[in-house]
């Protein structure tokens, strides 16, 4: 199935790379904003595709819950990012994939974050799932899928947007 | 140091009202504890739905400790060391399968799941065959409550039931939630470590002073009404049942409210089909059931029942611990499942709008303890105003730090024993 969009991999990426910048620097709004009205925000737990309806997820937002989690973190109480973590991430591989879901391109890439806390530095490292969307003229994404590498074993706190 | 010289330690390091703070910043504290505590008491492992099927097996731990659960073909629940008799290689790799034996991959020892040894290669080397009469270690006592299987080191000592107490009735409150009294824990687990100490945790558990504070961010954008059952005004209480085990009671709260299934934020209406299949199994005592909804309550040391979660608490250092949690699953109660999981998903573990905050608040006091001035931890509140309640138990306010004095007294006895 081919899509009905027809994106390159330079919109793909000019996407992808401003998605990281607003995460890494807690642009909770503009982050939000990327995202459609049918939006999924899933990190697995346990393997990269356990089933989010019977299975624990580390993170299973749906619209309505992403908006809970940024209304959280402008409480200026959300404890576990105060002070935010500090973040970096390196969005890389990036494969437009030959397959699409309804109007959506399929899109995944690697990335590799680095957190610093007062606990000390952890890497995260994962492979993410996209599905991009125009709405309106604009690239927004209704799907995002973060398969850390490590989704299998014990997990420090993770409470900034991965 | 002799034993007389640590009994005595721990019983001026533990007193009534305030506890020092080297008991949870100190390497040679958490040596003690293991022994006397997590290799001695009781200690929550697993529950038989995670290993449902004759030679399922799942990889659990006691403290430290890796322990495989199985289930041999003659339905047996075995808890047995993951550690090879011969070398002490692990013999259990794999997180959980189905096998009915486990072997060894450095010299091919292979055990069946019950735990004896079935065969080991060139057996001219110990005599010839059936020789050796080397098994796999197992934890001497293995007892189940409601389907909750506890494993406990000393071959000798109280019973589940007597370690239990009353706390027993909290664990088969939660059971008669399901239509058809069993829960299962079949959705996985989180695994979120924190940087502190066990007890921090287990305290915290039942600790309703901290959740106004702590937990205002998700109370305020969510519209909860968790925050008020934990308020000056509430009429939710803390309860002590001894052994260490606690409490938080909100059950005249929700009485006062008076709606079934208010405590779980819904409704009779949205949730028709479990309503109907609970008062088809209960009867007029449905109507009870579904009003007070389920237990909040801590399994002295590591079993922690939040309504629809279910924590253990795993110690690995004395000042590193993970919280294992899941969501509860009833069985028989399909729609409640689906949104008890997808609630408990969105509260705890390393990204939960609730826990994240909580493991930010043990790891500062961890930071906080390590500084030891001033030396003391101050847990007096309410104690000026605890009754003792028609059973014996020590009952304190919603707000009150009752639940935390009886865990230490417990943890008081056992490490003076």
């Amino acid at each position: 199935m081919s899509s009905v969009v027809d994106l390159d991999i330079r919109t793909v990426e000019r996407f992808l790379y401003r998605e990281a910048r607003l995460a890494d620097e807690h642009r909770y709004e503009e982050w939000e904003a990327l995202w459609t009205d049918d939006a999924l925000y899933w990190v697995p737990a346990g393997s990269d595709d356990a089933d989010p309806m019977t299975r624990m997820s580390v993170v299973h937002d749906n619209r309505n819950r992403i908006a809970t989690r940024i209304k959280q973190f402008r409480t200026g109480r959300r404890h576990s990012q105060i002070p935010a973590s500090r973040l970096r991430r390196v969005v890389s591989n990036v494969e437009v994939l030959d397959e699409a879901v309804g109007e959506d391109v399929v899109v995944e890439a690697n990335f590799v974050l680095v957190e610093s806390r007062e606990r000390g530095t952890h890497v995260w490292a994962g492979r993410c799932t996209y599905r991009l969307r125009l709405v309106d003229g604009e690239l927004r994404m209704s799907y995002k899928k973060v398969a850390l590498v490590d989704n299998a074993r014990v997990l420090p706190t993770m409470s900034f947007l991965i | 140091m002799t034993h007389a010289d640590t009994r005595a330690r721990y019983d001026e390091l533990v007193q009534p009202e305030r506890v020092h703070g080297s008991l949870y910043t100190s390497p040679e504290v958490f040596a003690d504890e293991l022994a006397r505590i997590w290799y001695s008491t009781w200690v929550y492992v697993g529950h038989v739905s995670e290993v449902a099927k004759p030679n399922d097996y799942v990889r659990k731990a006691i403290g430290p400790q890796d322990v495989i659960m199985s289930r041999s073909a003659d339905g047996e629940v075995h808890l047995l060391l993951n550690r090879c008799a011969h070398r002490g290689n692990l013999v259990c790799e794999a997180a959980a399968g189905n096998s009915s034996s486990f072997r060894c991959a450095y010299h091919g020892w292979t055990y069946r799941n019950s735990g004896e040894l079935v065969g080991y290669p060139f057996h001219q080397g110990y005599g010839g065959r059936g020789k050796l009469d080397l098994g796999l270690g197992r934890v001497p006592r293995v007892a189940v409550h409601q389907g909750f299987v506890f494993g406990s080191f000393a071959p000798d000592g109280p019973s589940l039931a007597e370690h239990l107490g009353d706390a027993a009735g909290e664990i088969d409150r939660l059971v008669r939630l399901s239509p058809e009294g069993e829960i299962e824990l079949t959705a996985g687990w989180l695994q979120h470590r924190a940087r502190a100490n066990w007890k921090l945790l287990a305290e915290n558990e039942t600790d309703g002073y901290h959740p106004q504070f702590v937990h205002a961010s998700i109370f305020s954008v969510a519209e909860s009404g968790i925050g008020a059952l934990y308020g000056e005004k509430s009429s939710a209480v803390t309860r002590a049942f001894g052994h260490g085990h606690s409490e938080n009671d909100l059950r005249p709260e929700f009485r006062r409210l008076g709606a079934p299934l208010g405590w779980f934020g819904t409704t009779e209406e949205r949730m028709p089909g479990y309503v109907a299949a609970m008062r088809a199994a209960h009867g007029e005592a449905a109507q009870e059931i579904l009003v007070e909804g389920a237990p909040h309550v801590m399994i002295f040391p590591n079993l922690f029942i939040a309504e629809i979660q279910m924590f253990t608490i795993q110690p690995l250092a004395h000042d590193v611990t993970v919280q294992h949690v899941t969501a509860v699953q009833l069985k028989g109660a399909p729609e409640m499942n689906r949104r008890m999981l997808q609630q408990c998903v969105g509260s705890v573990g390393p990204a939960g709008l609730l826990l994240a905050d909580d493991t930010e608040m043990y790891e500062r006091n961890q930071v906080g303890l390590g500084e030891l001035r001033p030396e003391w931890v101050d847990v007096r509140r309410g104690s000026h105003r605890e009754h003792v309640d028609e059973r014996g138990h020590t009952v304190g306010g919603a707000t009150d730090e009752t639940a935390m004095r009886g865990f230490w007294a417990h943890y008081r006895e056992l490490m003076t024993r």
